[in-house]
Formats: structure tokens, sequence, C-alpha cells
């Protein structure tokens, strides 16, 4: 059985608004009876101030499809439409104390329920771009249909590729013979071969690579390029509620600070790493990526 | 949790796994502590536990009806021995590329085979139909056509899911009779259904100690004398070479003895076991409307039912029954966090409004009649209670249109 949150439970054992609305102003559809979950959203919505007055649900589906439709109408009910509209799947998630990673697609069904309703309460047609694949990183949950959109888009050859775009591997690291799986397929498409090897060399190439020292480059210059490195990672990071900021830099030691989702995420290490590595080919010299609290002084720590 | 001061919960998944028989816990107990020695040891300690090894396989033998006891050879799992079979078979014949099996096989054989297909072996997976019987005409087609290319056929003895029987000893004749090699997984059947191996064209058999009330960790292939093997594991000479690695002592003496104790309750099995099983499935029917047993329920396992229940979910149906005290198993996509529901439900074509609502209640000889009762009480309010929530039930029963009434607009 899942290792659902106590809020999870208790959503599912004891849901709220979870009935019918005859009187309802919008009515939000998702998901189908073949695809094993369905959810109707019907909102109370007050034509002056577009705040909506009452929210009500009805869902087939398993105990996180319930929970996440029954903490949705919690959630929205009170705000106006524009407020609601930015309630994220994440957000439906937390709010439940979190979800399996093979039960995000529920709280992803719950926001795009609400935006169905939305549009439907504006005579707008609500477009599903979303199509959902067998689940591949059970880490980081990411589908098939993701990651092959991914390597497609942006010419992927490794899976350490696949793991940088999309996360997808950068966790336990049993799924690389899946990823491996899509990769030799849509490579073969336009008649390439996947090569294994050149995953690995790739890595120790970077590995060995010797530190070469950022030769003639000012202080300010090379504080601004580290700067400008982190500004260059953090819309990624954003996109995924976390965010960094550079605290201090301390000889080849530079300190910043992961916040949001980052922070206690099990890629944060990833990320770390990443952002050094990124620094490293900017800077041209070997830098340490530290992450540390934002009131942290680091020059107090590090001298002596 | 129902209140644990008054009542046992109740367990009815028991083709997933079953309590380990007491009786079983004690007889494994000594090769803990007592009878360590490795059993090819020449000093006491491991004589000892070398003779108690000989009887442990006498006590499969017994149950298999097999005609010698050098033909049972102990493994890990009912997994292992499914690949060791498979594998073997190719392995032997490395000019025969081809296999059969069903579409409703376990996984332990299915993804075997969906792999080997990667590896350029051709896999024939007869197909069932809605009762999830088998079509032995297309077998018969496929033997007669493909008879020098076929390595192996596997078929299960009874599926999991549905506890459906397929006819292993006629298909097994037939395997013969095209001299095709012949295994079945009987990790479901044995100990429910009485087997005499040795008067059966069955090449091998895998097994699984921990459905018979043996612990988890130990099963047996069945490999009859004369067949063509080639082990999975090498290395030392255990099991006579054809499965390397020091015997797991107390498990295997634990399966010697839960095997007797098998022997000793099939009648159970088939009469008692069989007459609960058939009290559940009837009060469920009786009270809900929109259910039905899936599978053939003529010709099943006597302690599976398998029952649909229309425009509910098979996890939320589990959780609530959880929460009322019964353990059961589902086949809807969302328990085992997949996109579709069970490939068996899939391969009988279940209709949609059914397929995520499948509920497989297994039983054994610890169940009483008190018990189905209290389930068959249970069910009932469980799932009014979920088809209150779902969109696809009005009043009293399942709206009317469907795909119309419930449309998304995006669909």
């Amino acid at each position: 059985m899942w290792d659902y949150s106590d809020t999870v439970k208790e959503h599912f054992f004891n849901p709220k608004n979870a009935r019918a609305m005859d009187d309802a102003d919008a009515i939000g559809d998702v998901g189908s009876i073949q695809c094993g979950d369905a959810l109707r959203l019907t909102l109370k919505v007050n034509a002056e101030s577009e705040v909506i007055e009452d929210a009500a649900f009805q869902t087939f589906g398993c105990g996180s499809a319930i929970a996440s439709s029954s903490v949705l109408t919690e959630m929205i009910k009170g705000k106006t439409l524009d407020e609601a509209l930015k309630v994220t799947n994440q957000d439906i998630a937390s709010e439940l104390d979190g979800l399996p990673p093979e039960k995000m697609h529920c709280s992803v069904m719950g926001r795009e329920a609400l935006q169905a309703a939305v549009a439907n309460y504006r005579g707008e047609v609500w477009k599903d771009d979303h199509e959902e694949g067998a689940l591949i990183c059970k880490c980081f949950a990411v589908d098939a249909v993701m990651i092959e959109d991914t390597v497609r888009a942006n010419n992927l050859r490794t899976v350490e590729d696949v793991t940088n775009y999309t996360k997808a591997g950068g966790g336990c690291s049993a799924c690389h013979e899946g990823i491996e799986e899509i990769l030799t397929r849509v490579l073969a498409e336009t008649g390439e071969a996947f090569n294994a090897r050149a995953s690995r060399q790739k890595l120790h190439a970077s590995k060995e690579k010797p530190p070469v020292p950022g030769k003639g480059m000012s202080n300010l210059e090379r504080i601004k390029r580290i700067e400008r490195v982190i500004e260059m990672v953090r819309p990624q990071l954003q996109r995924d509620r976390g965010d960094v900021t550079l605290v201090d830099v301390d000889g080849d030691t530079v300190f910043i600070n992961l916040v949001g989702a980052c922070s206690g995420c099990q890629m944060a290490s990833l990320t770390i790493s990443g952002i050094q590595q990124q620094m490293m080919e900017d800077l041209g010299e070997f830098v340490r990526v530290v992450p540390v609290p934002a009131n942290h002084a680091a020059t107090t720590g590090v001298t002596a | 949790m129902s209140d644990p001061t008054t009542l046992k919960d109740v367990y009815l998944d028991n083709n997933a796994t079953t309590m380990v028989d007491p009786a079983v816990v004690e007889v494994m107990l000594p090769y803990f502590t007592e009878q360590y020695g490795n059993p090819s040891s020449i000093h006491s300690f491991g004589n000892q536990v070398g003779r108690s090894l000989k009887k442990a396989r006498q006590q499969v033998q017994a149950l298999l009806g097999v005609e010698h006891d050098s033909e049972i050879i102990f493994t890990s799992c009912g997994t292992e021995s499914d690949s060791t079979a498979i594998l073997s078979a190719l392995k032997a014949q490395p000019e025969r590329k081809e296999i059969i099996t069903t579409v409703v096989e376990h996984p332990a054989v299915l993804s075997l085979c969906d792999y080997l297909e990667k590896d350029g072996y051709t896999v024939h997976k007869l197909k069932v139909d809605s009762k999830g019987r088998l079509d032995l005409d297309e077998y018969a087609r496929i033997l007669t056509e493909r008879a020098d290319h076929i390595a192996v056929v596997s078929v299960m003895w009874a599926n999991n899911e549905t506890g459906t029987i397929f006819p292993v000893e006629e298909m097994a004749t037939m395997a013969a009779d095209a001299e095709v090699m012949f295994h079945t997984d009987a990790v479901q059947a044995v100990g429910k259904i009485p087997m005499d191996l040795k008067n059966t064209d069955i090449d091998m058999l895998s097994l699984s100690g921990h459905k018979l009330h043996a612990p988890k960790g130990v099963g047996v292939l069945y490999l009859r004398r004369g067949t063509r093997y080639r082990p999975l594991l090498r290395g030392g000479h255990q099991e006579r070479g054809r499965r390397a690695g020091t015997e797991n002592m107390a498990s295997i003496i634990a399966l010697g003895k839960a095997c007797e104790l098998a022997a000793e309750k099939m009648a159970y099995e088939n009469t008692e076991v069989k007459a609960m099983r058939d009290r559940l499935q009837e009060g469920i029917l009786a009270s809900v409307s929109h259910c039905f047993p899936t599978g053939d329920v003529e010709n099943r396992l006597p302690n599976t039912c398998n029952i649909a229940f229309e425009y509910i979910e098979g996890e939320a149906i589990l959780m609530l029954l959880n929460k009322a005290g019964i353990a059961a198993s589902s086949g809807s996509a969302c328990t085992s966090g997949s996109l579709e529901p069970s490939h068996v439900m899939m391969a009988m074509g279940i209709p949609y409004t059914a397929a995520h609502g499948t509920i497989r209640f297994s039983l054994s000889c610890y169940n009483t009649m008190d018990e189905m009762e209290r389930v068959i009480e249970a069910v009932p309010s469980i799932v009014a209670q979920l088809r209150k929530l779902s969109p696809y039930w009005g009043e009293d029963g399942p709206i009317e249109d469907p795909e119309k009434l419930f449309a998304p607009t995006y669909a």
C-alpha cells in the first residue's frame, strides 16, 4: 500500500465538498473512466467580484485522486478566479503533506479541473496540452512522454543529458535502463544509434579536467561572472518552485543559498554540482560550491 | 483497522502471500541455531542437515507426485524457477528462438519474455476469451506451424488474479507430441490442485514456498529426468550442480513441512475453503448491484474470487476495506502506480466501467465462515460510499449516458 500522509487519508476518508452541485456557475470535467480517474469540479462564482463562493467535486479514482479533489475545493473557496488559477499542482500536493511520485498526476488532474472550470465560466475552451506516459523515474516522477519529447526537442544523446534536462535518472539511478531504451528508440527515428560509451567518456572527461586558474581576471569581473551563472540557473529552479542566491565568495569556495523546493530536495546535490560545473566552465578555474543558510558569513568560518 | 480488542483483521490476500503455518515455523527454528551445519560438510553438523535436506526433498516430491526426488531443485523463489526454466530451454537449444506463453502470465514470465523479445527471440502469446480461457486451437496451430523453432512452452497452471485454471496437462501432451519442452508456473496451483507429475508430460514446473504457508525466499523447480538443462547459477555442486549456492536450509526444511501439510489439507481446501469462497461471492453479488465475478468461475482455484465493481476504483475500495479490517487486493492501475489496469483484466476485455474496480479475495484454510459474513456485511456500504462520490453514478444507479454527461471539453 502507498505511504499516504495523514492529511491524504483524512481527505480520503472524510472528503470535503463531495457532492453534485445542481446550480453550478462553472463545471470542469477532466479524465475519463477508461483512464481510471475522472474529476468533475463545480463552482459557485460571484458575478461581481469573481470570488469562488462554493466549490464541490465528484471523483472516480483512487485515494489520492479523491484527496486531491477534496483539498482543492477547500483551497480555492474564497479566492477570486484569478487567484485560484495561481494554485499549482505542487500547491495541492503540499497542502496534502506530499503525494507519492506515482500519484503526482492526481494533483495535476486537480489543477486541470480548475483550469477547465474557469475556462467554462469564462466561455473559453480549455486545451489539455498534457499527455501522460508510463512513469520512468520514480524519484522525480518523470514519465516516458516527457523524456521522449525532451530528447527530441533538444537532441539529447546520453542518460546524463536526460538527467540534466528532466531530472529523470538523477536519483537512485534504477531507471537508467528505461532511459537508455527511450534514447535508443528516439535516436533510431533519425537513424542514429545510442552509444552508452559516449555518456561514460563525457563523465570521465569532466572529472579529469585539470583545474585552470582564472588568470588575469579582476575580483570584480570574477564575482560578476559567478553572479551571471547564478542568474542563468535561477529560472530553471524557479520553475520547480525553488530558488538560489549568491551568499559569498571566499577564494575558490562559492557559498550559495538554496530555498523553496530545492532545499531538502533529493536533487539538491545534483543541482549544486550542476551549478559548480557551469561556474568552472565559465571561470576557467576550479571552484567549490557550498550550500549555506542565507545569513551565513563565509569569512568567519574559513579563516584560521 | 477495526477495533483490535474484539475482532481480528480478515486476511483475504493469500494469492499474494500466506501466513507461515506455526507447525512450519517450529520445524525450521532449529536450523538457525543448533542445526547450522552446511549440508555439504563431512562432519556431523553437516551430515544431519544433509539428511534433513533429503527429507524435505521427499516431502516436496510427494506433494507433486514426482517419480524421483532428484527431480526437485530448490531455488530462492518462484521467479527464479521461472527464469531458470525458460533460460535453460533457450540455452540448451540455441537453434530454437521462439517461445509460446500466454497474455495472462505472471510478470515473472511475461517481463522475462518481453526482455527476450528485445534480444531477438519471438514470443507467441496465446490470447484469452472474456472468461480468461485459452484457445487450444490457436495453441495447436502455432505448435504445428512452428514446432521446430519453439524452444519452450510456458503456461501458468492457474492465474493469480482470477484463479482460472488452464489445461496444462493436456497442453503439455500436445507439446510433447510436437517434441517441444513444456514448463508451467504452478505457483498458485500447488497445494490447491492435486498433482501427479510423473503421469503428465510436464517437463518443468515452478513453485513458491510463501504461497503455501512456507516462508518467503524459497522455491522449487521441478525438472523431469532427462530434460535438457543448463543451470542459471553455476558454482558449487549444490542441487547436483543444477543450482549452485549454499542451501537456504531453514526455509527448505520449512517448505518440506508445508508441502506435507498441504497434502493433508488438500481435501479441506477443495471443500471447506471452497464453500467459504462461494458464500463470499454469492453474498456480495446478492447485496451489491452492478458487480460481477471475473474469470472462468466454473473452473478456478477453490480459494479465489475476483469481483469487478462498476463505476468505482479499486485502490479506493481497498483503502476502505483496510479501514474495516479487511485485506484484499486489486487489479486497478492505481494500486500498482501504472497507467493501465491489470493486464489480465485487459486481456479478458473487461468493460472499461469495471476494469479499474476489480477486487481479488483469496482465502486460505485459516479463514472462517464468520469472517466471510463480516466481509459480506462491510462491502455494500463501502461500494455505496464510493459510488456516491463518483461522477458516473446518479441517485441509485449509473448515469444514463456516461460518455455524454461527463464530457471533458478537450476530449
